[in-house]
């Protein structure tokens, strides 16, 4: 049981490194799913512990916000590219113009 | 067990290798390998449904969009390495490290009662157990989701969305700024089609029997090589002579 979630936890903390270290945008928005992802992974880990399927549930509905987020995000990644030709987290650095 | 363990070191690899790759494009693919690792741990965990949503959702949709994303931004694009904030690569590392061993410590030394399993909850098959929570008491986090899905495909499209600024030009005013600019307004004259050759490398004579520049490819003139060698029906002689002979033949004729 504890390796499944000692898996989650390794996988969730390279996440929140890549989120911390990288500087394109798109390559931090992969960072941040798979940060989900390692949490999905203990959902599941914790339904198979418990017996019920509560667990994968959650997993199944942190999917749908995922994909709806990857959705938004991307979009709005677009939209800064279109406009300031870059992609990099500092670039952005002003809300409006 | 050993499926476990497996595809735990592939997974964490990849994971690595994806935060520390130049190449978004490598990350994208990297980070592939990892949702496949974890859809077969799905699996492995009693949840075959996941697994399968995993595959469709994630690296058949999501990693896509990912990919067509790069795509649009152009797929060379690298990190820049100065950093923003001085030693923010470090303590972020640091950060990792503390945070890391804070989880893996704890959970290791984490006491857990002994698996129930899934045995009885998936006794009438898992999908059938997940659509009896889904339609029955998580039935309206599950409709509040639809609301979700159409506001995120609303917003995608408002924020794709490129208004135009200014009108698209009719075709009146497209051919009036062509013969405005100065420039010769009609099409080039076409190579040469000649009683004997008819080639793109051959070029247009004018009335006077020069050349025409214009009728020429810049880039079959820019090779340099020799026509004749193109053409059988040059018959080993170069290209001028050739026109020349022509010009006399329907010189001849024309007597």
């Amino acid at each position: 049981m504890s390796h499944y979630l000692v898996l989650s936890s390794l996988l969730f903390t390279i996440g929140a490194v890549g989120v911390l270290t990288r500087r394109n945008a798109i390559v931090v928005f992969m960072c941040v799913e798979l940060m989900l992802n390692a949490t999905n992974l203990a959902f599941v880990s914790f339904a198979k512990l418990h017996g019920n399927l509560d667990g994968q549930i959650i997993a199944f509905f942190v999917m749908v916000v995922a994909a709806a987020e990857v959705v938004v995000g991307l979009a709005i990644i677009m939209t800064i590219f279109r406009t300031r030709r870059s992609s990099s987290v500092d670039d952005a650095n002003l809300l409006k113009y | 067990m050993v499926t476990f363990w497996i595809l735990a070191v592939v997974s964490v690899a990849a994971a690595l290798g994806m935060i520390f790759q130049k190449k978004a494009v490598y990350s994208a693919l990297l980070l592939a390998i990892v949702m496949l690792c974890l859809a077969a741990l799905y699996a492995v965990q009693d949840a075959p449904f996941l697994a399968l949503v995993q595959v469709i959702v994630y690296t058949g949709a999501v990693l896509m969009l990912f990919l067509f994303v790069l795509m649009l931004v152009g797929v060379s694009t690298t990190d820049s390495l100065v950093e923003t904030i001085s030693g923010q690569r470090l303590w972020a590392g640091i950060a990792g490290l503390g945070f890391g061993g804070l989880l893996v410590f704890g959970f290791g030394s984490a006491v857990f009662s002994e698996d129930v399993g899934l045995a009885a909850a998936n006794a009438e098959g898992n999908v059938v157990g997940l659509a009896r929570l889904i339609f029955g008491r998580y039935v309206f986090a599950f409709e509040v989701t639809s609301a979700l899905l159409i506001t995120a495909a609303l917003g995608a499209m408002v924020l794709a969305h490129k208004e135009r600024a200014r009108p698209k030009a009719t075709q009146r005013e497209l051919s009036e700024e062509r013969f405005k600019s100065g420039t010769h307004p009609g099409n080039l004259p076409a190579s040469g089609t000649y009683a004997r050759h008819n080639a793109v490398d051959m070029p247009a004579l004018l009335p006077d029997g020069s050349v025409s520049e214009l009728s020429l490819n810049p880039v079959l003139t820019g090779r340099g090589d020799d026509p004749a060698e193109r053409h059988t029906d040059l018959g080993g002689v170069s290209e001028a002579e050739a026109i020349e002979e022509d010009l006399k033949a329907v010189q001849e004729t024309q007597q």
